[in-house]
């Protein structure tokens, strides 16, 4: 922090950032849905999820992962894998200077983390998207990591679980983002004839490109509570039919009852359930 | 204006009305408009290279998307023989913006599936302007699975805006539907051929487009996302669509570079619809030309290459 921004009151300073909560950050985050003030450190000993009204608020990738693994033994996996920009992209911006951006604002290179570690003992291969980086948008980096922690899952016979967060296909890569649609679908068909198990868990949103390939093909599609997912964005979709959506549309209790997906999995017993599935799905005894 | 023409096409559009003007004339048998109208044909077809020899990926756009360009079933009707077309997906419906039928390409039988715009007003509407919803891509799925019993190949035919967004897609899961077929084709035991003929907009177009070959016509276009929706994205404005075309690189020539298209089939001077017949022929010798190819293959060399194939994507260098 320089000096005139010390000097300067806490006040003006949040002001400043335009679209984000009038609660001054540091230790009190405003809930988006229920506008509550919640103290920070409680909020994170319940796993960013509202106390108040249970709204599952986004988290990154890594916290993700940190919160789902046991904390011995992990391996981040696929680390040498590094964005390229094959189409010298350019808009009004150049896509390299807006990876660059996403690198400094997320310390990630990319959107998706892989990790192998375990679950309450269980091996398993884990990844997640970073929503903050991009939109969480699937390009070359995100379809090959997920896929070279799905070749781990398949060698060595142990599930994978994807915490999916997208906006889609990411543009600045144009159909090299496409065709990972395919190959992830790819490998994915070749862990389910191969009797390997994959779960898929939608967390708020998911849409496009990802929501078309790995979010729909699990062994067991499951979502956090009222996230959003589809394969054409809200606006989209009233812009072509020319009316408003009905309430709740796309959100997870939307998926759950038109068999979209098997369950709707609160992030407090995300552990449990998963341990317990997979290790019925691996014929482990109880 | 005339239609039949693209606005970056309208001085050719002069040159043919002014043709037409003096073939109309021309019963009074004067020699000098005869040779008039040679001069002119010439000067058009000069006119025509060198306006195409130099088009911008939007141009492509267009001329992809021009009404008057041949669809799956004016390639169908030109290909194939014996050609007796399938319904439905078996669970809720016959989506018309997919066709699918057993056929017979020089005398071989082959499974044929296509997304169809429809041409007349009524038949654009019944065809939701060949956009597809879950049961078409659930009809194509069909298909697909009955060729690998069979051991039909199977060719598909792209063209289409993309997969329908509405409520009753959503409800019946189009993300799983198409998810669904790329799962399947990466390892469907039968050759697949994949032909882009006109727009191959997104998802909805890799639904039918993973395999073992993906060609594409010269002016046909292949993009993520269409250059109006990256526009709009990018820079708020749809009229921005031009410089989105560019950026995206939506042409054969671009996407061959990338590695992800394997062939581009020459059109006829001015775009296919200047001369289906011709542009079905060509299709179909290099469909003939590429089924052969692919036959001579043992079916687990073939799906081993098409899953590194699709591994490779995107892969530097």
């Amino acid at each position: 922090m320089s000096w005139l921004e010390k000097i300067v009151p806490s006040v003006i300073r949040t002001e400043r950032r335009k679209g984000e909560s009038k609660v001054p950050e540091g230790v009190w985050k405003q809930c988006v849905k229920c506008n509550s003030s919640l103290y920070r450190p409680e909020l994170e000993r319940n796993l960013d999820v509202c106390p108040k009204c249970d709204h599952h608020m986004r988290i990154g990738a890594r916290r993700r992962l940190d919160i789902f693994l046991d904390e011995e033994g992990r391996e981040e996996l696929a680390t040498d894998v590094t964005p390229v920009d094959r189409l010298k992209f350019k808009d009004v911006k150049k896509y390299k200077d807006r990876l660059t951006q996403a690198q400094k604002a997320t310390g990630e290179d990319d959107a998706l983390v892989a990790m192998r570690g375990t679950l309450k003992g269980q091996s398993v291969v884990a990844v997640a998207f970073e929503f903050a980086f991009h939109g969480g948008s699937m390009g070359y980096v995100v379809g090959e990591r997920f896929t070279r922690a799905a070749q781990v899952a398949l060698e060595n016979g142990i599930p994978l679980v994807c915490f999916s967060a997208t906006g889609g296909a990411r543009m600045q890569e144009a159909l090299i983002s496409l065709m990972q649609m395919a190959k992830t679908s790819a490998v994915l068909e070749r862990m389910k004839q191969a009797g390997v198990p994959f779960i898929s868990v939608m967390t708020d949103p998911v849409y496009g490109g990802v929501s078309a390939s790995l979010a729909l093909l699990g062994d067991i599609n499951a979502a956090e509570p009222g996230a959003r997912a589809g394969f054409a964005g809200p606006n989209i979709i009233e812009q072509t039919i020319r009316q408003k959506l009905p309430k709740g549309f796309q959100r997870s209790e939307f998926l759950l009852e038109h068999g979209a997906i098997d369950m709707i999995i609160a992030r407090k017993d995300m552990r449990d359930t998963l341990a317990r599935l997979l290790s019925k799905l691996s014929g482990a005894p109880a | 204006m005339n239609l039949n023409f693209l606005e970056f096409e309208q001085p050719i559009a002069e040159l043919e009305s002014k043709i037409q003007e003096l073939q109309l004339v021309s019963d009074d048998n004067e020699l000098n408009i005869a040779e008039e109208i040679t001069r002119l044909r010439e000067k058009s077809t000069k006119l025509t290279e060198s306006i195409y020899a130099d088009l911008t990926p939007w141009q492509t756009v267009q001329v992809a998307r021009h009404p008057q360009r041949p669809y799956s079933l004016d390639y169908i009707q030109r290909i194939f023989t014996d050609w007796d077309e399938l319904h439905g997906d078996r669970a809720f419906g016959d989506d018309k913006a997919i066709i699918a039928g057993i056929a017979r390409i020089d005398g071989r039988p082959v499974m044929v599936v296509g997304e169809e715009k429809g041409r007349s007003v009524s038949e654009k509407v019944s065809r939701n302007f060949g956009m597809p919803k879950p049961e078409g891509y659930r009809k194509a799925l069909r298909m697909f699975n009955m060729a690998e019993r069979f051991k039909l190949p199977v060719l598909t035919f792209i063209d289409t805006p993309g997969a329908y967004p509405g409520i009753d897609s959503e409800e019946r899961g189009i993300s799983e539907a198409i998810a669904q077929n790329l799962a399947v084709m990466s390892r469907l035991r039968t050759p697949i051929i994949c032909t882009v003929i006109g727009e191959g907009s997104s998802g909805g177009a890799l639904a039918i487009g993973v395999g073992d070959q993906l060609n594409m016509l010269q002016y046909s276009t292949y993009f993520v996302i269409s250059p109006e929706g990256c526009a709009n994205i990018i820079w708020k404005t749809v009229e921005k669509a031009p410089l989105a075309a560019e950026a995206m690189g939506v042409t054969s020539s671009v996407l061959e570079e990338l590695g992800i298209v394997d062939e581009t089939i020459p059109e006829p001077l001015g775009g296919a619809h200047r001369d289906p017949d011709l542009m079905a022929e060509r299709v179909k010798e290099k469909l003939v030309e590429q089924l052969d190819r692919l036959a001579q293959e043992p079916i687990d060399g073939l799906l081993e290459r098409r899953y590194q194939r699709l591994m490779s994507y995107g892969n530097p260098g």
